[in-house]
């Protein structure tokens, strides 16, 4: 019998900058244009909040816009230790505890499949170009719970563009990292790994569909999927990829991981609506991270502006 | 004499000490992003446990030849069904709003809340029953009434298997804890099933 009363909250590993993002911080700032002491100016009164991550890189955030309905930001230290990233763990505080393993730099993402310039970008690379704007969205896990969350990084569209899909591109298959090395918790077949996510390509190319480099005005933690994740505000967490290293344009809609792994349960849309059950619990209410009571949840997240994505389809049948 | 205050000592500290251990997470504010949550598997680990030590006293009984282990089983039991209520009540309180309408809903198209309802019905006769003035009333029908303690394990078992999305490690293995407590009282079947007279001493034993 195993009786063990652990901590919730002990002091995590990833509190410790990696070796290698410290070592290339120089390289990293330069490299997003940031100059120093950037954090000044409008992040100065996120400094306190930010206070558990103040070893990670500030970025050079150029527009920001409001998208949560001017909802209160959950705090950094929930969105940073209250984490579904199995590669890492499967509890809740194991990312937070586990994710300093994982290095960051030098990264590189494979864009390939239906397009005419295909190829293996240095992630470096892939953002150069790009401005930096921070989006506050919210967002809501399948499993009933949703936070207000401050992105940083740039429209997927932007950068999916920049290969030049073909008319064959219909959907996009995205891949996180396979490294049973880095991600200890992939020796277990929980999920079948790699994680694979997909969208169709009017879904990717909408101008809500984000890729996230940062958070809070900082260089995003490994727990939260660095150094370059999706972020979908109106779909169910899990459509949020993580640490991608593989964009793929293909014809036919993708195998995603959580829809492999229990079809009944997870769809390939998976866009958050109040008025379909998970099999096994309602989605009608969700609970805030820092709230008591749970609140309605909302028929896109709050984002009708995606409907037109989905006219004519019935969400039931493709939820 | 001795030893069994020190026995009726460890299991009230086996309901006292994870409680306050809660307790004093709740005040420090060590619950998490997520505290609802926290406190509810929290509570629902102790239920589970507790029932699994519970369970445990009869063959612990027959290993050791103490007498102890049967004489505290009315305390686990009772701490079992304290953290059950705790449990349960979080869920009406925090996850319902106390809305019968959604407790109604719940019970109807989620099994693994069926399972734990049912689970915490079967076990209310248990805890009202518990009593020695209870025990003497209901003479060899008590015994009945207990073994209800064992469905009740089970549903619980499943209600957290049922509920785990994907990593269902934990729950195997209280699945398993208890599948193995349930199987020891198999060979002694014919015993639990004695006559009268034989079923009497064991009653007395308690």
């Amino acid at each position: 019998m195993l009786i063990k009363i652990t901590d919730p909250f002990p002091v995590s590993s990833s509190e410790i900058t990696p070796e290698a993002l410290y070592a290339g911080r120089r390289r990293f700032l330069k490299q997003l244009g940031l100059a120093a002491g950037a954090s000044i100016g409008g992040l100065g009164s996120l400094a306190a909040v930010v206070d558990a991550g103040a070893q990670l890189p500030s970025l050079n955030v150029a527009r920001k816009s409001e998208m949560a309905g001017g909802e209160s930001l959950t705090p950094y230290e929930a969105i940073t230790h209250y984490n579904n990233y199995y590669e890492f763990g499967t509890e809740k505080d194991d990312p937070a505890r586990n994710a300093g393993r994982l290095r960051t730099r030098p990264w590189s993402v494979v864009v390939d499949g239906e397009c005419e310039a295909p190829g293996r970008i240095d992630l470096d690379d892939l953002i150069k170009p790009q401005v930096l704007e921070e989006r506050i969205y919210r967002h809501r896990c399948v499993e009933g719970w949703s936070m207000v969350a401050p992105w940083v990084g740039f429209p997927l569209a932007d950068v999916l563009k920049r290969f030049r899909p073909t008319s064959k591109a219909k959907y996009v298959a995205f891949y996180t990292l396979l490294d049973r090395l880095q991600m200890p918790d992939t020796a277990r077949d929980v999920l079948n790994w790699p994680y694979r996510e997909g969208l169709r390509i009017d879904e990717a190319m909408h101008p809500l569909a984000f890729l996230s480099v940062g958070l809070y005005g900082r260089v995003l933690p490994n727990q939260n999927g660095a150094p370059l994740r999706l972020t979908l505000p109106w779909k169910y967490g899990y459509k949020s990829i993580k640490s991608i290293v593989h964009m793929q344009f293909v014809e036919r809609q993708p195998l995603t991981s959580w829809n492999e792994s229990a079809p009944r349960e997870y769809g390939f849309y998976s866009n958050v609506n109040p008025a379909v059950d998970h099999p096994r619990w309602s989605q009608a209410q969700e609970r805030r991270l820092g709230e008591v009571f749970k609140r309605k949840t909302l028929m896109f997240n709050g984002y009708p502006e995606v409907a037109s994505l989905y006219t004519g389809m019935d969400l039931r049948t493709y939820y | 004499m001795k030893r069994l205050l020190a026995w009726r000592a460890a299991a009230w500290a086996l309901g006292i000490v994870p409680l306050l251990t809660l307790v004093k997470w709740v005040v420090q504010g060590k619950l998490g992003a997520n505290p609802v949550e926290f406190v509810e598997h929290y509570l629902g680990d102790w239920t589970l446990r507790l029932l699994l030590i519970t369970l445990a006293m009869t063959p612990l009984r027959m290993l050791t030849r103490l007498t102890e282990p049967v004489r505290v089983r009315r305390i686990l039991g009772l701490w079992a069904f304290a953290f059950l209520c705790l449990h349960f009540s979080m869920y009406l309180i925090f996850d319902l709003g106390f809305s019968l309408s959604q407790l109604s809903e719940d019970l109807m198209k989620r099994t693994y809340i069926t399972l734990g309802f049912a689970a915490w019905l079967l076990l209310v006769p248990l805890a009202v029953t518990s009593t020695t003035g209870w025990q003497r009333r209901l003479k060899r029908r008590w015994i009945t009434v207990h073994r209800f303690i064992y469905p009740a394990a089970l549903l619980g078992s499943i209600h957290y298997l049922w509920l785990v999305k994907a990593d269902i490690r934990q729950p195997l293995i209280y699945l398993s804890i208890l599948l193995g407590l349930l199987a020891f009282r198999l060979p002694w079947s014919r015993w639990a099933h004695a006559p009268p007279g034989r079923a009497a001493t064991e009653v007395k034993t308690n």
